[in-house]
């Protein structure tokens, strides 16, 4: 079986004087069923490295491929139809809709697919169950705090059940409490399934991964699990 | 598995394009009204003055159709006090026995004869009204109706009774009969029979108190001669009529002989008012011009503010085109919102002005079909540029953190 994520000598390099060599040479493989954790100090690259992996950015050398497919041989049209059918993110800055409803914004994770919007909505209040805000879907999206809103863009994310997700410092803009019941759900959902790689620059995140990969300079110079 | 190797464009339903792009137009309304009055302006300009002109040539329409284009005064020219010279005693025969005519109405205007409230005001205080002979063949001729009262007919014709123009009624301080009102007329007492409605066409009738030709004979020594015949034609007939009347008015002098067809003023005006209208079209036109500019700015400004949302829907999975459509969606709106509001005004306008001036509505719907149109094209076109800014923003937007 073919691994859902897999990045071969990937750089990115991005021009200038001198050019800013964000990830130099990175390799790894993500399987199914995995729960990743990319960790390292900010400014080493992994956000960077989340663009590529996730189809937001192409590499300036190596290969990546999504689902088995090779994204440099994508067109941008298909490269965002591998996003949208494929791939789910989360934010740091949550990025919700503030003038639509909890539900309406966990649909939008479906828009780009062409689903019904009354499958959209089912979709939605089933994965609404799943982070456990129900009872808040008929709410305008920013009266919630910023916990619940976090959860509401994960829920946006795992709504299409897709093979990967990623997220980007989900707890960044979270007190400890918020942010630890936002990676306890990034587990419970793992163990139900969903394939997800978790970045962040927090060391006592990093401890409730089952797999760690370490960045500094643009590098991995530490990964505790996986074939690299 | 044979799903999770096969490869799909994105996809957005039509559907659900509509509400995408009025989500951007829900928040941010102030600013979005501002952007659309320019558009609201242009329409509502042209549409008003497309309407106005179309109803003002309406009731100048109707006025000609009222009042025929095939009537023709025939007169000798004035002399130097500015009376009307007399034309051959000979000229209404004529006149009506020329191929093509229907109806001939001889009046003389009395040189040195006034008409005034009383015996006490000084002669040559005349209020720039005229003593005119005529006979009971000049009201059918101008197609004219008594206000009040009646018309003098030949039974009467030799009694010191008079019929007064309106404008002259309206001098004399005359609005009805009741009292039995008189006039002083060359020295005589005339009591007042009736009064005319306003007469278009004849606007020297307008300003006249008409008397008969045995009166004018009798009191004033006149000798019958007409110095303004009024001729209706058969409509179609009415040029070839034209060229004839001066030499059967006056066989010997026909050059001294002036036929003229006052209907002609009024097709004036309906050429006037289509050369006044192109003139407002075309500023109509620059305030869209204007109202464009100001849509594309505000979308352009838009894009700018709104480039993380732009960046979560590149990750969400939106292709370039469903991005450009979202936003030239959105300014299509504003331009169909301005299109309404201006056509809506611009209905109003003519309403207002059209009852003020008691003519009859009459916008013409491609007026206001073209406004819309027009509207829709303006902020379609408008937004065109901010659209492909906002294609290029790229997905990784959504990750910035700064
Ligand atoms: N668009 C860009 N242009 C130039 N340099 C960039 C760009 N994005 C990131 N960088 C640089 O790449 C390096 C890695 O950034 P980033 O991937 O955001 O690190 P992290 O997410 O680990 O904090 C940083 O030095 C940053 O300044
Ligand atoms: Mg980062």
């Amino acid at each position: 079986m073919t691994a859902v994520l897999d990045v071969r000598e990937a750089w990115k390099v991005y021009p200038g004087t001198p050019p800013v060599e964000s990830v130099r040479g990175v390799s790894f493989t993500v399987e199914r069923g995995e729960l990743t954790t990319v960790v390292g100090a900010s400014g080493s690259g992994k956000t960077t490295l989340l663009n590529l992996a996730a189809g937001l950015d192409r590499p300036t050398s190596g290969t990546i491929r999504i689902a088995g497919h090779p994204i440099e041989n994508l067109s941008d049209r298909m490269l965002s139809g591998l996003r949208a059918h494929r791939l789910g993110v989360v934010f740091q800055r949550f990025h919700l809709l503030t003038h639509l409803s909890v539900t309406d914004n966990v649909a939008m994770g479906l828009l780009y697919r062409g689903v019904p919007a009354g499958l959209r909505r089912a979709a939605a209040s089933e994965a609404l169950e799943r982070v456990g805000l129900s009872h808040r879907a008929g709410h305008r999206a920013d009266r919630l705090s910023g916990g619940e809103q976090q959860r509401v863009a994960i829920a946006r994310a795992v709504v299409g059940r897709p093979e990967l997700v990623f997220a980007d410092e989900p707890t960044g803009n979270l007190d400890s409490v918020s942010g630890a019941g936002v990676l306890e759900l990034l587990g419970e959902l793992n163990r139900d399934g969903t394939t997800i790689v978790v970045i962040t620059h927090d060391a006592k995140v990093a401890a409730a991964g089952r797999r760690l990969i370490e960045m500094r300079d643009g590098r991995i110079v530490r990964d505790s699990g996986g074939t690299p | 598995m044979t799903l999770s190797t096969e490869l799909r464009p994105p996809r957005l339903r039509a559907a659900d394009l509509l509400p995408v792009a009025t989500g951007g137009l829900r928040t941010r309304r102030a600013r979005l009204l501002l952007s659309i009055l320019g558009i609201a302006i242009g329409i509502s300009a042209i549409v008003a003055v497309l309407g106005i002109t179309r109803s003002s040539q309406a009731d100048l329409l109707a006025r000609l159709d009222r009042l025929g284009t095939n009537l023709m005064t025939v007169f000798n020219g004035s002399n130097l006090s500015g009376r009307e010279v007399p034309l051959p005693a000979t000229a209404a025969l004529t006149i009506r026995h020329t191929e093509g005519v229907e109806a001939v109405a001889p009046t003389a205007e009395l040189d040195g004869i006034g008409v005034y409230r009383s015996d006490l005001i000084p002669p040559q205080i005349t209020g720039g009204l005229s003593v005119r002979a005529a006979d009971s063949s000049l009201v059918p001729t101008l197609r004219g109706a008594t206000l009040v009262g009646k018309h003098l007919d030949e039974m009467i014709g030799g009694y010191p009774v008079t019929v007064l123009g309106h404008a002259a009624a309206k001098t004399l301080g005359i609005a009805d009969l009741s009292g039995t009102p008189r006039v002083w007329i060359g020295g005589r007492w005339y009591t007042v029979i009736g009064i005319l409605r306003p007469l278009e066409l004849a606007a020297e009738i307008d300003r006249s108190a008409l008397i008969g030709f045995p009166s004018a004979a009798r009191d004033f020594g006149h000798n019958g001669r007409p110095s303004r015949i009024y001729v209706r034609s058969r409509t179609e007939r009415t040029q070839a009529v034209s060229e004839l009347l001066a030499r059967a008015a006056n066989p010997r002098s026909p050059h001294e002989v002036a036929v003229s067809r006052p209907s002609d003023a009024l097709t004036a005006r309906l050429e006037v008012a289509d050369s006044a209208t192109a003139l407002f079209v075309g500023l109509g036109a620059v305030a869209l011009l204007v109202g464009g500019v100001g849509i594309a700015n505000v979308m352009i400004v838009s894009v700018l503010e709104r480039r993380a949302e732009i960046g979560l829907r590149r990750a969400l999975g939106a292709a370039r085109r469903h991005v450009a459509a979202q936003f030239i969606l959105e300014s299509l709106l504003l331009g169909f919102a301005g299109g309404v509001v201006g056509v809506l005004a611009g209905a109003v306008i003519t309403c207002v002005v059209a009852a003020g001036r008691g003519w009859q509505v009459l916008i013409p719907p491609e007026a206001l079909g073209g406004g819309l149109v027009t509207a829709v094209a303006i902020g379609t076109l408008s937004g065109i540029y901010p659209a492909m800014r906002a294609a290029s923003v790229p997905p990784t937007e959504a990750l910035r953190t700064s």
